[in-house]
């Protein structure tokens, strides 16, 4: 028999703890104390006061997590019916103009929730309106925190955990979209083939190893059905929790404004105000999303028949966070290499592949990057506003000008058709415009943010506009100033600006240089105190003066 | 998934047919019989003599139509002129004009990459008069008759047989449901929502612009007859809420965008503004 192992009582190593008993921790009663006794429920009480800092695009990220729930409901619905099997039946359900025609189990199993089980083809476009949802607020609180800086020490790898959940949820949706084996989701499957086989090497052997054999094949549906509802379910659900505890250990971060610093936090306690307004946002975007699932049609699989390679369909495109990548291939000059009896498919590697690659290796590092341009390694519990960090702000702005040309490009037929313009004209101007418009993009945002720069300098120093024009006895107009509140002055002029590092006792390379320079370049420079003061002595005078012609102006109105 | 096996289990059926015993004498008969059709078909000289006259009456009725509409273009004879870039027409059929007058293609008003289908100002008669003239020029495919092109009573099963000929054929260039597609270098395959089915055989057999020409050969009246079926027939299934313009996903990531996080950033915006009153 096991004995439990031998124990020093002397060794001053040991030490001793008893459980609590429930009388001592617990003034609850009842079920409450059963359950505190169990899980400790008491502890968690210092998280009910958490503070959750107010602001819309705090919800962004919300409603991601909320539509990654309803897709796990309606996703469980799904899976009682779907059958993920490409064994080929004769169709004999109640869709009519699909009568007798031969298509995979998993087609017929779509179509059957479609047509015959009730409720099913609601739930069918809700699981997929969600799913267009998850992926876009994703990309939308994504978005949020880059141009706030959110991402910057000590949040780094919650940014990494969140380019994780990006992916993934890319992942998953490609594959949720190939199962139900229809014309377009085949004609995505053969897509991807292509991408997994232009890998140099090891293309062939990495498709024979997805696909267990050549395309099609009968594996590749079972396969990605484990893959959608079982481990890339899971690995969201594991990130979702990590980027959950780290966003609750770090706390949120919150906007400059009085009182707010990068010490502290200011918002509504987690419980009950926050419960209250998320659980209500909740039950809005299930609202949203079963509303959109009853009067919007999404994927009518009917509609594409089942696939069969050897048809196609013009409008042949992915769901919309695909469409980047079918769109670098579609305007993708066609370069390959011929040595041998090899051939190098660049054309379908670069942009495909690399462009994947690019985007999220990118994203992931930014963080890193940054911090070694501005040399910054202190904590940031504030937020920039994105006008006072410019070429961060205008990075940003390049690199979804650089998507929505690629996003663009992967609709280059329904742009033809339906601006009436020609296809080749369409391809061509993208081909250039990926690569001109981000340029012109970061120029143009980096100017705005400056211009901005100098409007909110304009307003510290010189007060806001009464919105009263005057007229003076000689005719002339004027416009009267009231100074700034106390508050508005300190959140526009808190901020830090980024500064140029100068090389002092630390060596700082040549490259490093020049890119700080580049970041902290053209910055307005923020009112000195002096400058504040000056303007203030100045201000109260001609303030004054103004309420006074104001005054006037209004009294003696009257009196012309 | 699977390769399409054309024909299916009919063709399967149509060899072991052939190989009945019964099969040659009936063949025979058969082909007795429509001989002897045929014969009494074309026979009768009175009436043919008749319907000379008419004809003849017809097509210098439709030369002088055509003289004043396409001549500027096709020349006097149909033959085509060069520097206008339009093709000679003295090969294409009676099917041909019936179809590009009847869209309202021909006459085209300036030339373009492709005649768009606009209102038909011409009646019948005259389409009459303009395609028995052209088909006196040459060969090629005459006007349909309504046996050949109305869909009227066909099974579920022909119509979802249309279905596969449809997407094997057609919705490469014309889209699943026949909404249209783009081109290479400025062409459209058009929506065949307004096409009628009599439009939709002479297309099919005539071949406009870029579209191929599918011969009898290739895809007989009767299979012709299942793919208009399904034309129709498909565009009467309802939709399962809004359409969205049967453009696919490209349309469907518009509207998750605009109407989905623009609804909800929205409602963001309320929840966000609304203070807490404890
Ligand atoms: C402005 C010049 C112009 C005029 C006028 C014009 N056509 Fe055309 N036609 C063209 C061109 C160009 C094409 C080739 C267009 C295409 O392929 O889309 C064409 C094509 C056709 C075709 C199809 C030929 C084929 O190969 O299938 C027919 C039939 C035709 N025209 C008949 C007519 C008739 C009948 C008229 C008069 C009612 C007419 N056209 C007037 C320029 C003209
Ligand atoms: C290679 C692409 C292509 C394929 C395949 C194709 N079409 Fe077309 N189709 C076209 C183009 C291009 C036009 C327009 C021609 C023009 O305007 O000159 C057209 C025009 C038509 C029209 C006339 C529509 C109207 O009312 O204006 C019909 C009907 C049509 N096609 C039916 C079919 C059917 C049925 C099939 C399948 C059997 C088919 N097409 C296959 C390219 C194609
Ligand atoms: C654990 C959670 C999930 C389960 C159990 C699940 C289950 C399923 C099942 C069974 C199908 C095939 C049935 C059909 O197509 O009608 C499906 C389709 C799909 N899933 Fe999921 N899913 C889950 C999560 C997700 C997520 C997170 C996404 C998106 C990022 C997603 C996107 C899709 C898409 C786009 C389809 C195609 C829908 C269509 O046919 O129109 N799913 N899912």
């Amino acid at each position: 028999m096991a004995k439990p192992a031998e124990l020093n009582p002397d060794s001053p190593a040991l030490e001793v703890k008893t459980p609590p008993t429930s009388r001592e921790t617990s003034k609850l009663a009842g079920p409450v104390t059963w359950v505190d006794d169990r899980i400790g429920l008491a502890k968690l009480a210092g998280n009910i006061r958490k503070v959750f800092p107010d602001h819309w695009s705090f919800l962004l990220g919300e409603i991601a997590l909320y539509s990654f729930i309803i897709l796990l409901l309606t996703g469980v619905f799904l899976t009682i019916w779907f059958k993920p099997s490409m064994a080929e039946i004769e169709y004999a359900g109640s869709y009519a103009l699909l009568r007798d025609v031969r298509m995979s189990e998993a087609f017929a199993s779509t179509l059957n929730i479609s047509f015959d089980i009730r409720g099913g083809l609601l739930v069918r476009q809700i699981h997929h309106w969600a799913a267009m949802l998850f992926v876009a607020a994703m990309t939308a609180h994504m978005l949020r925190v880059f141009f706030t800086g959110a991402f910057r020490k000590p949040r780094e790898l919650n940014w990494i955990i969140g380019v994780g959940l990006f992916s993934m949820g890319l992942v998953e949706g490609f594959a949720g979209y190939s199962l139900p084996d229809d014309l377009l989701s085949g004609t995505g499957l053969r897509f991807v083939d292509g991408l997994i086989r232009s890998i140099p090497l090891i293309g062939t052997w990495a498709e024979f190893f997805v696909f267990g054999g050549e395309f099609p094949g009968t594996l590749i549906i079972p396969r990605l059905y484990m893959v959608h509802i079982l481990l890339i379910p899971g690995l969201l659900l594991g990130l979702i929790s990590a980027h959950m505890a780290l966003l609750v250990y770090h706390k949120h971060t919150h906007w400059p404004g009085p009182g707010r610093t990068n010490r502290n936090i200011q918002g509504y306690p987690f419980f009950p105000i926050y419960v209250a307004k998320a659980g209500g946002f909740f039950f809005i975007v299930f609202g949203v999303t079963v509303l959109m699932g009853a009067v919007f049609q999404i994927n009518p699989v009917w509609l594409y028949g089942p696939y069969n390679p050897s048809q196609v369909t013009a409008g042949s495109q992915p769901d919309w966070y695909m469409g980047f990548v079918e769109g670098a291939i579609r305007i993708m000059p066609n370069w390959e290499w011929h040595l041998g009896h090899t051939t190098w498919s660049w054309n379908v590697f670069l942009p495909g592949v690399g462009l994947m690659g690019l985007l999220f290796t990118g994203l992931a590092l930014y963080p890193f990057i940054e911090a070694w341009i501005t040399g910054d390694t202190s904590e940031h519990h504030l937020l920039d506003r994105p006008r006072n960090a410019p070429v961060r702000t205008g990075i940003g702005v390049a690199g979804m000008a650089c998507y929505a040309m690629f996003w663009l490009a992967g609709g280059n037929d329904i742009l033809a058709t339906q601006f009436h313009v020609s296809l080749n004209a369409v391809t061509y101007f993208m081909r250039v415009a990926v690569f001109v418009v981000p340029v012109l993009a970061f120029i143009v945002t980096k100017r705005i943010c400056l211009s901005l720069q100098r409007a909110d300098k304009e307003r510290v120093l010189h007060g806001s506009e009464s919105n009263i024009i005057v007229r003076n006895p000689e005719g002339g107009f004027s416009e009267a100033h009231v100074p700034l509140s106390q508050e508005e002055a300190y959140t526009l002029t808190r901020h830090p600006q980024p500064k140029a590092l100068v090389p002092n006792g630390v060596k700082v390379g040549r490259v490093r240089q020049t890119l700080s320079r580049w970041y902290a370049d053209g910055q307005v420079p923020k009112p000195t105190a002096a400058e504040v003061a000056e303007a203030e002595h100045h201000g109260a005078i001609e303030g004054g003066e103004g309420d006074e012609r104001v005054l006037e102006g209004s009294d003696s109105g009257d009196a012309h | 998934m699977r390769f399409l096996a054309r024909g299916g289990r009919s063709s399967k059926d149509r060899t072991s047919l052939r190989r009945h015993r019964a099969a040659r004498p009936v063949l025979l008969l058969l082909s007795l019989f429509l001989v002897g059709a045929t014969y009494a078909a074309v026979s009768p000289a009175t009436e043919s003599v008749a319907d000379g006259a008419a004809d003849a009456q017809l097509i210098a009725q439709g030369k002088a139509l055509f003289s004043q509409n396409c001549a500027s273009c096709h020349g006097l004879g149909g033959e085509g002129l060069a520097q206008q870039g339009a093709p000679a027409l003295t090969n294409v059929g009676a099917a041909a004009v019936d179809f590009q007058v009847s869209t309202g293609r021909m006459p085209m008003a300036n030339p373009l990459v492709q005649a768009p289908a606009k209102e038909n100002t011409f009646t019948e008669d005259e389409i009459a008069a303009l395609a028995a003239y052209v088909a006196s020029l040459g060969q090629g495919p005459a006007i349909p008759t309504e046996d050949q092109y109305n869909p009227a009573g066909m099974s579920p099963e022909d119509v979802s047989r249309g279905g596969e000929l449809f997407r094997t054929n057609c919705s490469a260039c014309h889209n699943f449901k026949g909404a249209g597609g783009a081109l290479p270098n400025g062409a459209v395959a058009p929506s065949l929502q307004n096409a009628t089915p009599k439009q939709i055989l002479e297309a099919l057999r005539t071949g406009p612009g870029q579209m191929p020409i599918f011969a009898e050969g290739a895809l007989p009246d009767e299979n012709a007859k299942q793919v208009i079926a399904y034309i129709e027939q498909v565009n009467a299934v309802p939709a399962a809420g809004l359409s969205l313009g049967g453009l696919g996903p490209v349309a469907e990531g518009f509207w998750a965008w605009v109407a989905g996080i623009g609804s909800l950033v929205l409602f963001a915006v309320w929840i966000a503004s609304r203070g807490a009153r404890a």
